[in-house]
């Protein structure tokens, strides 16, 4: 199993450059579709990199900064802030490493307009970008393990297999389960000798990663256990510090823009998935700002031990997200992909996971009111689906490995290749076998 | 509030409450205000039909309906149209984005359309006119009055033809419609809504109202004091002092559907074969229901509020059919209400109910993928238009192709929220609920994905295993209009007829 891992490279842009590295920036996307990269584009070509599943460029600018002030609190300033992230297989070093292999001069004309590049004392692009690398605190993977490579073959499995069972149902029958299946197997394997399949196997799992997962694993509930007497005595004067802080936090109920948000719905709906990416102000004062990486850390944990493979509590529509800090814990930024529109991520969200929203997202400043931490927040709809616009900023460049998919198909297709390799225990298990294909 | 009487039914217009079904002769109106004076004159003395019951059944009808343009045009202040919602003010032509999510492209796109595709001229006024058989034209003419072509110019009368309570592919329609909880009875509380109800709180259709989240929809409020005039709205429920223009009002969305009749039974016939039955069985699946409107599941015998039991064409969920043996997952009616609850299915105590919450115990693992249908509402007052054609005629290669189809509207609160999502999320979108491959059958456009993926399918599970593929479906609804439109609750039609003269009289 090859596990997955996140790059996050920052930049403050230099001043005065921000239009000129927009319209850089908008050479890399198609013509076709506002936001979206050419998977061939000369300066980064998103599409030769077998390993990468998502990568997008954001500047990271905030134009909100002030309702801060509503919290009695000066506006920290903020230089408006280049942002390249991706999602990948396998370890990040060596995928940074591969990008400044094929995407030196690209990636150098890019951070070209970032404040100290080239970097006098620095050995180079690589070194630079590690310099500048930003961990989130908590990430979620959709399915821990299931990598680009396998996610094309999967796909390209189930066409094969979709196509040759509408050839042969009538001629074989339908309701003849195990002929179909004997057939579409022996499909299968002409079609892998004949070279138009592969089913690549599973690599084994790296025995650092297994090494260091299950010490997390172990070793976040050993420590929480460990301090769980002291989090015992504070647990009473949390809450009442959070009650309080709930009533007396101002509510910003602020309509946005009707232009901002028509810059961020033309990025929006010509693949099945969309990019999301919101930033703001944390909350000012110590107690928000622990609580948030307390429940970061508790998030992380459920995201790599949990909730790795195929859903996020009732959420079965993201693909990756991540939660970071940024400028010395001041503000947050989130970033994910989703299945599909806007409007719908946000219903899918309140509906079904608003407890979730409010947990990890409270914090943050312009948040509506919670209470008791998970209770209301994203329930007052209008005011949620206000601010969580209001704090989007547009992605100047998205990629995805897989349009056309939804993590739903992923998973789908997966279990068709399970269905291939493992022959199925019943006729009524090939049954359900055959209706996913 | 106990009784549905002590409703303010006096102060909403009647369509909100009453198909007006008996009145099957209708004039569909659209109108630009040429003269703002004359056009409030006229306003001010409109028959507009309210929401009370009467004993005896009226004989006419008439509402009427502003887009933010028609707001404008008749003197209301942009600060007060500034409260309605972005979707509404932007229009549903307004944005490319919006296009492209409501699946208004290639043949549908608006730059294509009859009316209401250039923004530039976007229709004022729909005023909607109803009568009973062969009494429209009198009641036009009652309708217009002295001031009428003074006040407006008519754009267009859209097409409506009266063909039995059908839609034009011969099915029946209009029937399945939540039930509006006048009384505000039915708690919006999450944790007494695990499953599905088909009662709605008013605040889903009505402004003014708390909603299904229990909140109220953002609507423009006046200062009465800096506005003297708005004296006469009704007060806003939630924030004290203050008017509410909204209130009794609804966003009423219209478009106008073509729809290829006989295109769709030859289809139908080609590719079902020669047997009848057959026949009649795909077009059934297609909508999730047979021609005469019994649903293809099971009716139940568990109560659902909102719904009679006796009600055989209604009564029934989809839960007994999790993957869609008996009504296809892609049917046209299980995409445009799934009727769901807030929880999958399986909730007995606070275990399970914690377990659901965060995510486990699924027995399936396409489980869960829909949202709850309260928040995606629709009341649908549609009307048809072109002559009858009946699916025997239609199949015949010289059937007549007059332009038939659906003037499609429904009233809601919350235009994003509703019908969008039902038009984007459920109906256009190819990876419904999990689903390959397949848009709406009645509704898809067909054109495929970004990369490639193909949208035209129509996928059929059954208990053998291998679905039943039929495809490629042709494209059979072809968008040929369409706008939104806020209908106002009647004393906010009176704050429209009062309203002073602005400079934007100066087209008078
Ligand atoms: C020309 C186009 C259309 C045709 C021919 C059509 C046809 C039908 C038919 C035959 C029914 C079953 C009758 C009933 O349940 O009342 C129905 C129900 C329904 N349709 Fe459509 N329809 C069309 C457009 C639309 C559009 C554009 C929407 C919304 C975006 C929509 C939403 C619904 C809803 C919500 C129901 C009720 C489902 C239920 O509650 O079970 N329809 N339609």
């Amino acid at each position: 199993m090859t596990p997955q891992s996140t790059f996050m490279i920052c930049a403050p842009v230099r001043d005065g450059q921000l239009d000129s590295l927009r319209k850089l920036l908008a050479k890399m996307n198609t013509a076709k579709a506002v936001g979206h990269a050419d998977p061939a584009n000369k300066l980064v070509a998103f599409g030769r990199f077998e390993r990468l599943h998502f990568a997008r460029f954001t500047i990271i600018e905030t134009k909100i900064a002030d309702e801060i002030k509503a919290f009695g609190v000066t506006p920290r300033p903020w230089q408006s802030t280049l942002a390249f992230l991706g999602d990948c297989d396998g370890d990040k070093d060596s995928f940074l490493a591969e990008l400044v292999a094929h995407a030196e001069p690209g990636l150098t004309k890019l951070f070209s307009f970032c404040v100290g590049f080239p970097d006098a004392n620095s050995e180079g692009l690589l070194a630079w970008m590690k310099s500048h690398h930003v961990e989130p605190k908590a990430s979620y993977v959709n399915w821990i393990g299931r990598t680009v490579k396998q996610v094309h073959e999967e796909a390209a499995l189930h066409q094969s297999l979709s196509a040759y069972l509408q050839r042969i149902v009538d001629e074989v029958g339908r309701e003849n389960t195990r002929e179909l299946r004997q057939q579409l197997l022996s499909h299968v394997e002409m079609e892998k000798q004949a070279g138009r399949l592969i089913l690549t196997p599973p690599t084994p799992t790296p025995c650092v990663w297994q090494v260091c997962n299950l010490l997390h694993k172990i070793g976040i509930p050993l420590l929480l256990l460990l301090v769980s007497p002291l989090l015992l005595l504070i647990a009473p004067f949390f809450a009442i510090r959070l009650r309080m802080l709930e009533r007396s936090d101002p509510e910003l109920f602020i309509r946005p823009d009707r232009k901002h948000i028509q810059t961020l719905s033309a990025q929006e709906d010509w693949d099945v998935t969309n990019q999301y990416s919101v930033f703001g102000d944390v909350k000012p004062g110590i107690f928000r700002r622990l609580t948030f990486e307390f429940i970061l850390l508790l998030t992380h944990y459920a995201a790599r031990h949990i909730y790795n493979h195929g859903f996020l509590a009732r959420i079965k529509s993201i693909h990756f997200a991540r939660w970071v800090f940024l400028d010395n814990d001041r503000r947050a930024f989130f970033a994910s992909n989703y299945d599909g529109s806007h409007e719908s991520y946000m219903d899918d969200f309140i509906n079904k996971a608003g407890w979730g929203l409010n947990l990890t997202f409270s914090c943050a400043v312009g948040y509506p009111t919670t209470r008791w931490f998970i209770k209301e927040g994203a329930a007052r709809e209008q005011a949620f689906k206000y601010t969580q616009r209001r704090h989007q900023i547009p992605t100047e460049v998205w990629y995805k490995a897989y349009p056309d998919l939804t993590a739903t198909d992923l998973v789908r297709n997966s279990r068709i290749r399970q269905g291939v390799e493992i022959r199925p225990a019943s006729d009524a298990k090939i049954r359900e076998w055959l209706s996913l294909i | 509030m106990k009784n549905s009487s002590d409703f303010e039914f006096d102060d909403l217009q009647g369509l909100l409450r009453f198909g007006h079904g008996k009145l099957t002769d209708t004039c569909f109106m659209l109108l630009n205000i040429v003269d703002a004076t004359a056009a409030r004159q006229w306003l001010n003395s409109a028959p507009v039909s309210n929401a009370v019951e009467t004993e005896i059944l009226p004989k006419t009808a008439l509402q009427i309906a502003f887009s933010a343009q028609g707001l404008q045009a008749i003197g209301v202040k942009d600060s007060v149209i500034e409260g309605f919602s972005d979707e509404f003010i932007t229009g549903m032509s307004g944005d490319e984005s919006r296009s492209r999510r409501l699946g208004d492209v290639d043949k549908n796109a608006p730059k294509k359309w009859l009316w209401g595709g250039n923004t530039a001229q976007i229709p004022h006024i729909l005023l909607l006119l109803y009568a009973l058989p062969s009494g429209i034209d009198s009641w036009r003419k009652t309708v217009q009055g002295k001031k009428f072509s003074k006040a407006f110019k008519v754009l267009s009368q859209l097409p409506t033809q009266y063909i039995g309570e059908i839609e034009p592919f011969g099915f029946a329609d209009g029937f399945s419609q939540p039930s509006i909880d006048w009384q505000r009875q039915q708690s919006t509380d999450p944790h007494d809504r695990n499953g599905y109800s088909n009662v709605l709180a008013v605040g889903e259709v009505l402004l003014g109202y708390p909603n299904e989240y229990g909140q109220y929809t953002a609507r423009p409020l006046i200062n009465p004091i800096a506005d003297k005039d708005a004296a006469i709205l009704p007060n806003a429920e939630d924030v004290s002092g203050l008017k509410d223009f909204g209130r009794n009002g609804s966003y009423l969305v219209l478009r106008q559907l073509d729809q290829d009749v006989p295109g769709f039974w030859q289809f139908v016939a080609k590719a079902a074969g020669s047997d009848p039955e057959k026949r009649k069985q795909l077009a059934a699946a297609m909508v999730g229901r047979n021609i005469d409107g019994k649903p293809l599941v099971s009716t139940i015998v568990e109560d659902i509020p909102g719904i009679e039991r006796t009600d055989n064409r209604n009564h029934f969920t989809y839960d007994a059919d999790p993957v869609g043996h008996e009504c296809p997952i892609g049917a046209h009616i299980r995409r445009t209400n799934p009727r769901t609850g807030d929880l999958p299915l399986g909730v007995t105590g606070f275990i399970s109910r914690l377990k659901k919450i965060l995510g486990f115990g699924e027995s399936r693992h396409d489980e869960d993928l829909v949202a709850s249908s309260r928040f995606h509402r629709l009341v649908r007052r549609a009307r048809t238009y072109g002559p009858m054609l009946t699916p025997k005629d239609a199949i015949k290669p010289d059937a007549p192709t007059d332009e038939r189809g659906l003037q499609f509207i429904c009233l809601v609160a919350n235009i994003a929220r509703q019908f969008e999502f039902v038009q984007n999320a459920w109906a256009m979108s190819s990876k419904f609920n999990g689903l390959q491959q397949e848009s709406d059958p009645l509704l898809g456009h067909r054109q495929p994905l970004m990369s490639g993926e193909v949208t035209d399918q129509f996928n059929q599970p059954t208990p053998a295993g291998p679905m039943q593929k039929t495809c490629p479906l042709p494209q059979f609804i072809t968008v040929r209009g369409g706008g939104y439109f806020f209908m106002p609750g009647l004393r906010a039609l009176k704050y429209l007829a009062t309203l002073p003269s602005q400079g934007s009289d100066s087209t008078s």
